[in-house]
Protein backbone atom coordinates (compact mmCIF):
# COMPACT_ATOMS: atom_id res chain seq x y z
CA UNK A 1 0.00 0.00 0.00
CA UNK A 2 2.64 2.55 1.04
CA UNK A 3 4.95 1.77 -1.82
CA UNK A 4 7.65 4.11 -3.13
CA UNK A 5 5.47 5.13 -6.09
CA UNK A 6 2.54 5.92 -3.83
CA UNK A 7 4.64 8.13 -1.56
CA UNK A 8 6.34 9.89 -4.52
CA UNK A 9 2.92 10.60 -6.03
CA UNK A 10 1.58 12.03 -2.77
CA UNK A 11 4.66 14.22 -2.34
CA UNK A 12 4.47 15.52 -5.91
CA UNK A 13 0.76 16.31 -5.61
CA UNK A 14 1.34 18.16 -2.35
CA UNK A 15 4.29 20.12 -3.78
CA UNK A 16 2.35 21.16 -6.88
CA UNK A 17 -0.64 22.23 -4.76
CA UNK A 18 1.59 24.37 -2.53
CA UNK A 19 3.32 26.02 -5.51
CA UNK A 20 -0.04 26.74 -7.17
CA UNK A 21 -1.34 28.24 -3.92
CA UNK A 22 1.76 30.42 -3.56
CA UNK A 23 1.38 31.66 -7.16
CA UNK A 24 -2.27 32.51 -6.52
CA UNK A 25 -1.42 34.39 -3.30
CA UNK A 26 1.41 36.28 -5.04
CA UNK A 27 -0.98 37.30 -7.81
CA UNK A 28 -3.72 38.30 -5.34
CA UNK A 29 -1.25 40.39 -3.33
CA UNK A 30 -1.02 42.77 -6.32
CA UNK A 31 -4.50 44.00 -5.40
CA UNK A 32 -3.15 45.44 -2.14
CA UNK A 33 -1.09 47.96 -4.06
CA UNK A 34 -2.87 51.23 -4.86
CA UNK A 35 -0.63 52.96 -7.38
CA UNK A 36 -0.56 56.71 -8.01
CA UNK A 37 1.36 57.15 -11.26
CA UNK A 38 1.83 60.58 -12.79
CA UNK A 39 2.69 61.54 -16.35
CA UNK A 40 2.88 64.51 -18.64
CA UNK A 41 3.25 64.49 -22.41
CA UNK A 42 3.90 67.53 -24.55
CA UNK A 43 3.93 67.84 -28.31
CA UNK A 44 7.09 69.88 -28.79
CA UNK A 45 7.08 70.06 -32.57
CA UNK A 46 5.27 68.89 -35.72
CA UNK A 47 8.29 67.71 -37.73
CA UNK A 48 6.33 67.25 -40.93
CA UNK A 49 2.74 66.64 -41.99
CA UNK A 50 1.74 65.35 -45.39
CA UNK A 51 -0.60 63.27 -47.50
CA UNK A 52 0.95 60.03 -48.74
CA UNK A 53 0.77 59.18 -52.45
CA UNK A 54 -2.05 56.67 -51.79
CA UNK A 55 -4.10 59.24 -49.88
CA UNK A 56 -3.47 58.61 -46.16
CA UNK A 57 -2.37 61.45 -43.91
CA UNK A 58 0.91 60.97 -42.08
CA UNK A 59 2.41 63.18 -39.39
CA UNK A 60 5.70 63.15 -37.53
CA UNK A 61 5.81 64.57 -34.01
CA UNK A 62 8.41 65.33 -31.39
CA UNK A 63 7.25 64.49 -27.88
CA UNK A 64 8.42 65.36 -24.42
CA UNK A 65 7.45 62.61 -21.97
CA UNK A 66 7.83 62.92 -18.22
CA UNK A 67 6.48 60.18 -15.97
CA UNK A 68 6.80 58.67 -12.53
CA UNK A 69 5.50 55.10 -12.58
CA UNK A 70 7.44 53.74 -9.61
CA UNK A 71 4.32 53.12 -7.55
CA UNK A 72 3.16 50.51 -10.09
CA UNK A 73 5.92 48.14 -9.09
CA UNK A 74 5.25 45.42 -6.53
CA UNK A 75 7.29 42.38 -5.54
CA UNK A 76 5.37 40.35 -8.14
CA UNK A 77 6.15 42.73 -11.00
CA UNK A 78 8.43 41.45 -13.72
CA UNK A 79 8.27 44.47 -15.98
CA UNK A 80 6.17 47.37 -17.12
CA UNK A 81 5.22 47.83 -20.74
CA UNK A 82 4.26 51.42 -21.49
CA UNK A 83 3.19 53.08 -24.70
CA UNK A 84 1.78 56.36 -25.90
CA UNK A 85 -1.15 56.27 -28.28
CA UNK A 86 -2.86 59.00 -30.24
CA UNK A 87 -6.62 58.50 -29.98
CA UNK A 88 -9.17 60.28 -32.17
CA UNK A 89 -12.46 59.92 -34.03
CA UNK A 90 -13.03 60.23 -37.77
CA UNK A 91 -16.23 60.13 -39.85
CA UNK A 92 -15.29 56.57 -40.89
CA UNK A 93 -14.01 55.23 -37.58
CA UNK A 94 -15.56 55.52 -34.13
CA UNK A 95 -12.13 55.01 -32.59
CA UNK A 96 -8.58 55.20 -33.89
CA UNK A 97 -5.70 54.24 -31.61
CA UNK A 98 -2.24 54.65 -33.08
CA UNK A 99 0.76 53.72 -30.98
CA UNK A 100 3.48 56.36 -31.31
CA UNK A 101 6.12 55.26 -28.87
CA UNK A 102 6.65 52.40 -26.40
CA UNK A 103 9.15 51.18 -23.83
CA UNK A 104 9.80 48.28 -21.50
CA UNK A 105 10.67 49.26 -17.95
CA UNK A 106 12.42 46.34 -16.28
CA UNK A 107 12.94 47.80 -12.80
CA UNK A 108 11.51 50.30 -10.34
CA UNK A 109 14.70 52.38 -10.48
CA UNK A 110 14.12 53.27 -14.14
CA UNK A 111 10.39 53.99 -13.76
CA UNK A 112 10.94 57.70 -13.19
CA UNK A 113 12.11 59.31 -16.38
CA UNK A 114 11.95 62.20 -18.78
CA UNK A 115 12.52 61.67 -22.47
CA UNK A 116 12.57 63.81 -25.60
CA UNK A 117 11.76 61.76 -28.70
CA UNK A 118 10.11 61.74 -32.09
CA UNK A 119 7.45 59.10 -32.72
CA UNK A 120 8.89 55.57 -32.94
CA UNK A 121 5.99 54.18 -35.01
CA UNK A 122 4.45 55.96 -37.96
CA UNK A 123 1.37 58.05 -37.25
CA UNK A 124 -0.76 57.27 -40.31
CA UNK A 125 -4.50 57.82 -40.54
CA UNK A 126 -6.90 55.52 -42.39
CA UNK A 127 -7.81 58.23 -44.88
CA UNK A 128 -7.08 61.96 -44.89
CA UNK A 129 -8.79 63.34 -41.80
CA UNK A 130 -5.83 64.63 -39.79
CA UNK A 131 -5.83 68.31 -40.83
CA UNK A 132 -7.09 70.35 -37.89
CA UNK A 133 -7.92 67.10 -36.07
CA UNK A 134 -8.11 67.16 -32.31
CA UNK A 135 -6.67 64.08 -30.61
CA UNK A 136 -5.84 62.75 -27.15
CA UNK A 137 -2.42 61.50 -26.17
CA UNK A 138 -2.78 58.57 -23.81
CA UNK A 139 -0.13 56.90 -21.72
CA UNK A 140 -1.02 53.21 -21.29
CA UNK A 141 0.76 50.79 -19.02
CA UNK A 142 0.58 47.02 -18.83
CA UNK A 143 1.98 45.40 -15.72
CA UNK A 144 3.50 42.01 -16.47
CA UNK A 145 3.62 39.94 -13.29
CA UNK A 146 6.18 37.31 -12.32
CA UNK A 147 3.14 35.09 -12.13
CA UNK A 148 -0.62 35.50 -12.28
CA UNK A 149 -2.98 38.18 -13.52
CA UNK A 150 -1.87 41.02 -15.78
CA UNK A 151 -2.97 44.58 -15.06
CA UNK A 152 -3.45 47.55 -17.37
CA UNK A 153 -4.53 51.17 -17.05
CA UNK A 154 -3.97 54.56 -18.64
CA UNK A 155 -3.72 58.32 -18.18
CA UNK A 156 -5.46 60.43 -20.82
CA UNK A 157 -4.02 63.80 -21.78
CA UNK A 158 -6.56 65.56 -23.93
CA UNK A 159 -6.66 68.47 -26.28
CA UNK A 160 -4.02 68.44 -28.97
CA UNK A 161 -4.85 69.86 -32.35
CA UNK A 162 -2.96 69.17 -35.57
CA UNK A 163 -2.32 72.13 -37.91
CA UNK A 164 -4.88 73.03 -40.57
CA UNK A 165 -2.36 72.75 -43.42
CA UNK A 166 0.21 70.14 -44.49
CA UNK A 167 3.80 71.15 -43.91
CA UNK B 1 -14.69 -30.53 -7.43
CA UNK B 2 -13.32 -28.02 -4.91
CA UNK B 3 -10.51 -26.59 -7.07
CA UNK B 4 -12.84 -25.94 -10.01
CA UNK B 5 -14.94 -23.68 -7.77
CA UNK B 6 -11.84 -21.76 -6.69
CA UNK B 7 -10.84 -21.41 -10.33
CA UNK B 8 -14.22 -19.93 -11.24
CA UNK B 9 -14.19 -17.40 -8.40
CA UNK B 10 -10.63 -16.32 -9.34
CA UNK B 11 -11.73 -15.87 -12.93
CA UNK B 12 -14.76 -13.73 -11.95
CA UNK B 13 -12.52 -11.70 -9.62
CA UNK B 14 -10.13 -11.14 -12.53
CA UNK B 15 -12.94 -9.89 -14.75
CA UNK B 16 -14.21 -7.64 -11.95
CA UNK B 17 -10.72 -6.29 -11.42
CA UNK B 18 -10.04 -5.49 -15.02
CA UNK B 19 -13.48 -3.90 -15.39
CA UNK B 20 -12.75 -1.76 -12.35
CA UNK B 21 -9.41 -0.73 -13.82
CA UNK B 22 -11.11 0.20 -17.07
CA UNK B 23 -13.61 2.37 -15.20
CA UNK B 24 -10.91 4.20 -13.21
CA UNK B 25 -8.96 4.79 -16.41
CA UNK B 26 -12.12 6.13 -18.03
CA UNK B 27 -12.74 8.34 -15.01
CA UNK B 28 -9.26 9.86 -15.25
CA UNK B 29 -9.57 10.52 -18.98
CA UNK B 30 -13.09 11.94 -18.73
CA UNK B 31 -12.27 14.22 -15.78
CA UNK B 32 -9.29 15.61 -17.72
CA UNK B 33 -11.61 16.20 -20.68
CA UNK B 34 -14.19 17.84 -18.41
CA UNK B 35 -11.54 20.18 -16.98
CA UNK B 36 -10.42 21.20 -20.48
CA UNK B 37 -13.95 21.70 -21.84
CA UNK B 38 -14.92 23.56 -18.65
CA UNK B 39 -11.97 25.92 -19.19
CA UNK B 40 -13.13 26.46 -22.78
CA UNK B 41 -16.62 27.36 -21.54
CA UNK B 42 -15.31 29.71 -18.84
CA UNK B 43 -12.79 31.49 -21.06
CA UNK B 44 -14.90 31.56 -24.21
CA UNK B 45 -11.79 30.74 -26.24
CA UNK B 46 -11.34 27.54 -28.22
CA UNK B 47 -7.84 27.15 -26.77
CA UNK B 48 -7.90 28.66 -23.25
CA UNK B 49 -4.26 27.85 -22.46
CA UNK B 50 -1.37 28.39 -24.88
CA UNK B 51 2.37 27.85 -24.62
CA UNK B 52 4.71 30.58 -25.84
CA UNK B 53 6.87 29.09 -28.58
CA UNK B 54 9.14 31.97 -29.58
CA UNK B 55 11.04 34.84 -28.01
CA UNK B 56 9.26 37.63 -29.87
CA UNK B 57 7.61 38.93 -26.68
CA UNK B 58 10.75 38.82 -24.51
CA UNK B 59 11.45 39.81 -21.84
CA UNK B 60 7.74 39.69 -20.96
CA UNK B 61 7.06 36.18 -22.17
CA UNK B 62 9.82 33.66 -22.72
CA UNK B 63 9.67 30.42 -24.62
CA UNK B 64 7.93 27.81 -22.46
CA UNK B 65 5.74 30.20 -20.49
CA UNK B 66 2.01 29.54 -20.25
CA UNK B 67 -0.67 32.10 -21.07
CA UNK B 68 -4.33 31.99 -20.10
CA UNK B 69 -6.62 33.36 -22.75
CA UNK B 70 -10.00 34.96 -22.51
CA UNK B 71 -12.36 35.66 -25.38
CA UNK B 72 -15.25 38.05 -24.87
CA UNK B 73 -17.32 40.46 -26.93
CA UNK B 74 -15.54 43.40 -25.36
CA UNK B 75 -13.78 45.45 -28.02
CA UNK B 76 -10.05 44.95 -28.45
CA UNK B 77 -7.91 47.97 -27.58
CA UNK B 78 -4.32 48.99 -28.27
CA UNK B 79 -1.82 47.48 -25.84
CA UNK B 80 -3.67 44.23 -25.29
CA UNK B 81 -1.83 41.01 -25.97
CA UNK B 82 -3.84 38.89 -28.38
CA UNK B 83 -3.45 35.45 -29.87
CA UNK B 84 -4.24 35.38 -33.57
CA UNK B 85 -4.15 32.92 -36.41
CA UNK B 86 -3.21 34.05 -39.89
CA UNK B 87 -4.87 32.30 -42.81
CA UNK B 88 -2.61 29.60 -44.24
CA UNK B 89 -0.49 29.31 -41.10
CA UNK B 90 -0.94 26.54 -38.54
CA UNK B 91 0.66 28.03 -35.44
CA UNK B 92 -1.08 30.92 -33.66
CA UNK B 93 0.96 34.00 -32.74
CA UNK B 94 0.95 35.89 -29.42
CA UNK B 95 1.64 39.61 -29.98
CA UNK B 96 0.59 43.03 -28.78
CA UNK B 97 -1.94 45.27 -30.55
CA UNK B 98 -0.35 48.61 -31.46
CA UNK B 99 -3.00 50.08 -33.73
CA UNK B 100 -6.81 49.99 -33.66
CA UNK B 101 -9.22 51.44 -36.21
CA UNK B 102 -12.80 50.69 -35.22
CA UNK B 103 -15.66 51.49 -37.62
CA UNK B 104 -18.72 53.51 -36.70
CA UNK B 105 -20.91 50.47 -37.36
CA UNK B 106 -20.48 47.83 -34.67
CA UNK B 107 -18.14 44.93 -35.06
CA UNK B 108 -15.84 45.90 -37.89
CA UNK B 109 -12.30 46.59 -36.72
CA UNK B 110 -8.79 46.79 -38.19
CA UNK B 111 -5.88 45.82 -35.93
CA UNK B 112 -2.13 45.94 -36.27
CA UNK B 113 0.11 43.88 -33.97
CA UNK B 114 3.78 43.76 -33.05
CA UNK B 115 6.01 41.56 -30.89
CA UNK B 116 7.57 43.55 -28.05
CA UNK B 117 11.11 42.51 -28.98
CA UNK B 118 10.62 42.56 -32.77
CA UNK B 119 12.01 45.63 -34.54
CA UNK B 120 8.98 46.13 -36.79
CA UNK B 121 5.25 45.42 -36.92
CA UNK B 122 3.63 42.16 -38.03
CA UNK B 123 2.59 43.00 -41.60
CA UNK B 124 5.36 40.66 -42.77
CA UNK B 125 3.78 37.80 -40.85
CA UNK B 126 0.27 38.34 -42.20
CA UNK B 127 -1.04 36.66 -45.33
CA UNK B 128 0.11 38.10 -48.65
CA UNK B 129 -1.60 41.42 -49.29
CA UNK B 130 -3.14 41.53 -45.81
CA UNK B 131 -2.64 44.87 -44.06
CA UNK B 132 -4.88 44.46 -41.03
CA UNK B 133 -6.04 41.77 -38.63
CA UNK B 134 -9.81 41.41 -38.38
CA UNK B 135 -11.91 40.25 -35.49
CA UNK B 136 -12.22 36.73 -36.90
CA UNK B 137 -8.44 36.20 -36.76
CA UNK B 138 -8.35 36.74 -33.00
CA UNK B 139 -8.49 33.60 -30.83
CA UNK B 140 -8.35 35.37 -27.49
CA UNK B 141 -6.53 37.90 -25.36
CA UNK B 142 -3.94 37.02 -22.75
CA UNK B 143 -5.13 37.69 -19.19
CA UNK B 144 -2.83 35.59 -17.00
CA UNK B 145 0.64 34.18 -16.97
CA UNK B 146 2.54 31.24 -15.48
CA UNK B 147 6.27 30.86 -16.08
CA UNK B 148 8.13 27.72 -17.30
CA UNK B 149 5.23 25.20 -17.15
CA UNK B 150 4.94 25.04 -20.93
CA UNK B 151 8.35 23.43 -21.26
CA UNK B 152 6.75 20.03 -20.62
CA UNK B 153 4.65 20.29 -23.78
CA UNK B 154 7.50 21.77 -25.83
CA UNK B 155 9.77 18.85 -24.89
CA UNK B 156 7.00 16.35 -25.60
CA UNK B 157 6.22 17.75 -29.05
CA UNK B 158 9.89 18.02 -29.98
CA UNK B 159 10.76 14.55 -28.61
CA UNK B 160 7.67 12.34 -29.08
CA UNK B 161 9.51 9.32 -27.61
CA UNK B 162 9.49 10.96 -24.18
CA UNK B 163 5.73 11.39 -24.48
CA UNK B 164 5.22 7.68 -25.22
CA UNK B 165 7.55 6.61 -22.41
CA UNK B 166 5.70 8.91 -19.98
CA UNK B 167 2.30 7.66 -21.11
CA UNK B 168 3.46 4.03 -20.82
CA UNK B 169 4.86 4.47 -17.32
CA UNK B 170 1.74 6.33 -16.15
CA UNK B 171 -0.57 3.64 -17.58
CA UNK B 172 1.53 0.92 -15.97
CA UNK B 173 1.47 2.74 -12.63
CA UNK B 174 -2.32 3.10 -12.71
CA UNK B 175 -2.83 -0.59 -13.53
CA UNK B 176 -0.31 -1.97 -11.03
CA UNK B 177 -1.33 0.30 -8.15
CA UNK B 178 -4.99 -0.69 -8.51
CA UNK B 179 -3.89 -4.32 -8.69
CA UNK B 180 -2.13 -4.06 -5.33
CA UNK B 181 -5.12 -2.47 -3.64
CA UNK B 182 -7.43 -5.17 -4.91
CA UNK B 183 -5.14 -7.96 -3.78
CA UNK B 184 -5.06 -6.29 -0.41
CA UNK B 185 -8.83 -5.96 -0.08
CA UNK B 186 -9.33 -9.45 -1.46
CA UNK B 187 -6.97 -10.87 1.15
CA UNK B 188 -8.77 -9.06 3.91
CA UNK B 189 -12.18 -10.56 3.18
Amino acid sequence: MHSFGYRANALLTFAVTIVALMCAIASLSDNLNTPSPTAEIQVVNINWFQKQTHGNDEVSLTLNITADLQSLFTWNTKQLFIFIAAEYKTPKNALNQVSLWDAIIPAKESAKFSIHTSNKYRFIDQGHNLRGKEFNLTLHWHVMPKTGKMFADKIVMSGYRLPEEYR
Amino acid sequence: MGWIGIGESVRSLNIKQSLFQLITLGMIVSSALMLWKGLICLSGSESPVVVVLSGSMEPGFKKGDILFLHMSNEPIRAGEIVVFKVQGKQIPIVHRVIEVHERQEMGEVDLLTKGDSNPSDDRMLYARGQFWLKRQHIMGRAVGFLPYLGWATIIMTEQPIIKYILLGVLGLLIITSKDERHKFSAAKT
